[in-house]
C-alpha cells in the first residue's frame, strides 16, 4: 500500500508569538519549527506501522519553502521512505495548500492520505476535507485507530461521549487524533539514513486565493491582580459577580 | 518527584556554537533530548532517591544510538565524529551523570578498546551486541590499592596452556554487577600490562556490588573478583601493548565527560534561572537582586568557556591532533565548573533547592564521583603541570 502523509511545520510550543505587517503576518523571526505533533506522532507513525506490517511505502509531503527541509528530514529520520516538498510560499491559503497536496496525491496514486486532525498552530482542521473533496474520495476525520485488512479499513473515531467504528475502502483521506499511535523518537541510525533518502522538490501550482488573513490578535494581556482584604468578603463577591462575571 | 522546569530545558548557546554544528548534530541532540524528556526525566529523581539502577536503560541507550556512536558502522556503531559523541554525552548528563556514565563506559571503555586493540573475531563477536545494549560491558582498571597510580596494579596473569590464569581484584567498577563481559587490565609475568575480555560465565569470576553510595545513585558500581579465572588466548586483546592502551581509552571517555559536565551545569543554570524569575522576595524576583545576577552571569560565562574548550578539543581529536594533556585540561576544568554551578545554583533556590523538585543536589552529588573518576582533579592538574614544565611531580 502506498501511504502519503501530510506534514506541516508549527512553531515550537515555547515560541513567543508576535506579528508583523500591521498584524497581518506571523513573525517568523527566531522561530524554532517542529513537525506538527498530530502529523508526526499519529498519522506518520501509524502509516509506518501499517507499512511495517503489510509492506508498502510511506511518502511525506509538505508545502513550504526550502528552509523547511531540515524539519522534513526529521520525518525521514523517523522512517518515511521519501519526501516531497511542494515549493510554495507561506502565503498560500488552506485551499491552495490542499489543492497542491491533492495534485501530488493524484499523480502518485496513493492508496491512503493521512494527516493530523489539526495543526497546533492554526487549528484549522480543513486541509483533509478539502484534499478528499478534490480527489473525490471519502474523508474520515478525528480517527483514533486505523486497521487494515487488504483494502478495507476499520477505523474508530472519538465522538461525544463514545466511539464510532467506521469501515471504508481505500483510497480515502484520514485525519489522525491522539491514540492512533505513539510518538517515535528518531534514533541516530534514522537521522544518518535520512541524509540519503530522496527529498523531491516540485513547484507549487498557482491557485486562487479564497481566504486571506486580515488581522491577528493576541489574547489580552493579563490585567494586574486585585488584592482584596480577607475581611472584605462582600467586595470580593461583588467583584466576582460584576467584574469577573464568574458567579 | 517533579522537576517543574525540566520540560522547558533548551540548553544555552551564548557564543552561538550551534552555528558550527551540522544539521545532523543538532537533530541528534534534539532526539536525545526528546527521549530524555519523555522517558527519563520524570523518573530520575525517584531512581536517584531510591538508588535504583534500571538495566533496561542500556537497551534504550542502544536503541537511540548512544552506545558506541564513534565506533564504525560495520561493527554496529554509529560511525559519527567525536563532536557528535560529545553532544550525546552532554544531553545524557543533563539528565543524570549516572546515565551518562553507562554510555561512557560502554562506548569509550569497553567498545573502544575492543575496536582499537581487539582481533577481528573479537570485534565481530562483541561490538554489535554491545552497541544494542544486549550485552553490558565494564572496564576494570582501578584496584583496591591502586587508583591514581594504575601502574602499581596487582592483578596478574600467568601463562598456561591455551591461555592465561587471572587473579586479583578490581574495585569501583561501573556496571560490574550486571556486566556480561569485562575489559580487564592485568600484568603478565614480565610486568607488562595486557588487556583481556573476561566473560560472565567464566569459572572463578564474581562481581560484588558496592552499596551506600551518596553519588551516582542511578548507576551501579561494584568489584571484579578473579580467582584462577582461565582466559583463553582468543580473549586477549592482541594489540593492547602496555599501560598506554587503557590510558588511551580514558582519553576518549574523559573528552566525553568534558561535554557531559556542561550538560549537568546547564541543567542547573536552567532551573536556577527560571526559579529566580518566578520566586519573589522583598517584592522583587530573586533575579532582580545583584547577588543573584552575579551568580547567574558567572554561570553562563563559565559554561560558555567550557563549551568553547570542549568544542575545540573535539575538533582536534577529529583531526588527530589532540594530546592527552589537552583532554585532561578540559575534563578537569569543566567538571569543576559544573560542580561549582551545581552547588551555587542550589543556593539560589533556597530551601526548595535541597529537595528533589530541583536537580542541583543530585547533580552536585554525582559530580563528586565525576571529579574523582577518570583521573582525579589533582591528577589532571599534575598532568597539565608536567605538560608545561616538563617535570613529573606525581
Ligand atoms: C562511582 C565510580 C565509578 C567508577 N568506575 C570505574 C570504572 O568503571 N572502572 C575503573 O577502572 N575505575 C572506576 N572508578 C575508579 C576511579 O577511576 C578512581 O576512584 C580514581 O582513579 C581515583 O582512585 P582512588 O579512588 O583509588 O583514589 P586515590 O588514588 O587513592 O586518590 C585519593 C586522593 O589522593 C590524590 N592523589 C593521588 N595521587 C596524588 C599525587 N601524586 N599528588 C597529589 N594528590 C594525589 C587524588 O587526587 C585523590 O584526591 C570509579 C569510581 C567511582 C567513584
Ligand atoms: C531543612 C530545613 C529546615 C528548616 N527549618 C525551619 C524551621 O524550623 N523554622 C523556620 O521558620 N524555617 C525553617 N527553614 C527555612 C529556612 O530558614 C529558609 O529556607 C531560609 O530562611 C531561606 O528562605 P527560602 O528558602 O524561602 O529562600 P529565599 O528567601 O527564597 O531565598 C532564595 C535565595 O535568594 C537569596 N536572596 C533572597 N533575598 C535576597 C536579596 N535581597 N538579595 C540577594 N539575595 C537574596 C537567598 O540568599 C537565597 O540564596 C528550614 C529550611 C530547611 C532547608
Amino acid at each position: 500500500m502506498k501511504f502519503l502523509v501530510c506534514i506541516s511545520l508549527v512553531p515550537d510550543t515555547t515560541t513567543k508569538i508576535s506579528f508583523v505587517d500591521n498584524d497581518t503576518k506571523f513573525n517568523n523571526d527566531k522561530v524554532q519549527w517542529i513537525l506538527n505533533p498530530y502529523d508526526e506522532w499519529y498519522a506518520l507513525v501509524r502509516a509506518l506501522e501499517l507499512k511495517e506490517a503489510n509492506g508498502g511505502t510511506v511518502t511525506v509531503v509538505n508545502v513550504g519553502p526550502a528552509a523547511n527541509d531540515q524539519v522534513i528530514r526529521k520525518a525521514l529520520a523517523i522512517g518515511a521512505d521519501d519526501a516531497i516538498r511542494i515549493d510554495g510560499s507561506d502565503d498560500l491559503d488552506s485551499y491552495g495548500i490542499a489543492a497542491n497536496i491533492a495534485a501530488v496525491a493524484k499523480e502518485g496514486a496513493y492508496d491512503l492520505v493521512l494527516l493530523g486532525k489539526e495543526t497546533i498552530s492554526y487549528n484549522g482542521s480543513n486541509i483533509g476535507g478539502m484534499v478528499a473533496e478534490i480527489l473525490g474520495q471519502p474523508f474520515i476525520s478525528y480517527a483514533t485507530s486505523l486497521d487494515l485488512n487488504g483494502n478495507t479499513a476499520k477505523i474508530s473515531r472519538e465522538i461525544e461521549g463514545g466511539k464510532e467504528i467506521v469501515e471504508a475502502n481505500a483510497p480515502f483521506v484520514l485525519s489522525a487524533a491522539k491514540g492512533m499511535a505513539e510518538q517515535r523518537i528518531p534514533n541516530m541510525k534514522g537521522i544518518m539514513q535520512a541524509k540519503t533518502k530522496p527529498l523531491k522538490v516540485v513547484p507549487a501550482t498557482a491557485t486562487p486565493t479564497l481566504t486571506s488573513t486580515v488581522k491577528y490578535e493576541l489574547p489580552p494581556a493579563k490585567a494586574a491582580v486585585k488584592l482584596i482584604s480577607p475581611d472584605n468578603v462582600e467586595e470580593l463577591v461583588t467583584l466576582l459577580h460584576n467584574e469577573a462575571k464568574v458567579i | 518527584m517533579l522537576n517543574i522546569y525540566a520540560q522547558t530545558y533548551s540548553g544555552f548557546d551564548y557564543a552561538m556554537i550551534d552555528e558550527l554544528l551540522t544539521e545532523e548534530q543538532i537533530n541528534i541532540r534534539q532526539s536525545i533530548r526528546a527521549w530524555i524528556n519523555r522517558d527519563i526525566i520524570s523518573h530520575i529523581e525517584d531512581w536517584a532517591q531510591n538508588a535504583t539502577f534500571h538495566p533496561e536503560i542500556m537497551q534504550q541507550l542502544g536503541q537511540m544510538g548512544c552506545l558506541g556512536p564513534h565506533i564504525p558502522k560495520e561493527y554496529g556503531g554509529g560511525g559519527l565524529d567525536t563532536i557528535t559523541y560529545g553532544i550525546i554525552m552532554q544531553e545524557l548528563e543533563r539528565a543524570d551523570s549516572g546515565i551518562r556514565s553507562c554510555a561512557s563506559v560502554q562506548s569509550s571503555l569497553v567498545m573502544y578498546p575492543i575496536w582499537k586493540f581487539g582481533s577481528e573475531q573479537q570485534k565481530q563477536k562483541f561490538l554489535p551486541l554491545l552497541s544494542t545494549g544486549e550485552y553490558i560491558g565494564s572496564f576494570g582498571l582501578t584496584e583496591p590499592n591502586h587508583g591514581s597510580n594504575p601502574n602499581g596494579m596487582e592483578c596478574r596473569v600467568k601463562k598456561v596452556q591455551g591461555g592465561y590464569l587471572l587473579n586479583g581484584n578490581k574495585m569501583w567498577i561501573t556496571n560490574s554487577p550486571i556486566c556480561h563481559l569485562a575489559v580487564v587490565w592485568a600484568k603478565d609475568e614480565n610486568n607488562y600490562v595486557i588487556g583481556l575480555i573476561v566473560e560472565r560465565a567464566m569459572q572463578g569470576f564474581s562481581t560484588p556490588t558496592i552499596h551506600e553510595k551518596w553519588s551516582l545513585r542511578t548507576s551501579i558500581t561494584g568489584e571484579l573478583v578473579f580467582q584462577d579465572v582461565f582466559i583463553p588466548e582468543e580473549n586477549i586483546l592482541p594489540n593492547a601493548k602496555g599501560l598506554k592502551a587503557p590510558l588511551s581509552c580514558l582519553s576518549s571517555a574523559r573528552y566525553g565527560i568534558s561535554w557531559g559536565a556542561i550538560g549537568a551545569a546547564m541543567d542547573c543554570l536552567h532551573s536556577a534561572l527560571e526559579y529566580s524569575k518566578d520566586r519573589y522576595q522583598f517584592d522583587k524576583p530573586l533575579a532582580a537582586f545583584q547577588l543573584t545576577q552575579k551568580r547567574l552571569a558567572e554561570f553562563i560565562t563559565e559554561i560558555t568557556q567550557a563549551q568553547l574548550l570542549s568544542f575545540r578539543i573535539g575538533q582536534l581529536i577529529n583531526s588527530g591532533k589532540a594530546t592527552p594533556a589537552q583532554i585532561s585540561m578540559a575534563k578537569r576544568n569543566n567538571v569543576e565548573m559544573a560542580l561549582r554551578i551545581a552547588r551555587e545554583s542550589r543556593q539560589i533556590c533556597g530551601a526548595m533547592g535541597i529537595t528533589g523538585a530541583f536537580p542541583m543536589m543530585r547533580h552536585a552529588m554525582n559530580l563528586e564521583s565525576v571529579i574523582t573518576y577518570e583521573g582525579t582533579h589533582e591528577v589532571h592538574l599534575l598532568i597539565t603541570g608536567m605538560d608545561i614544565t616538563g617535570i613529573n611531580a606525581f
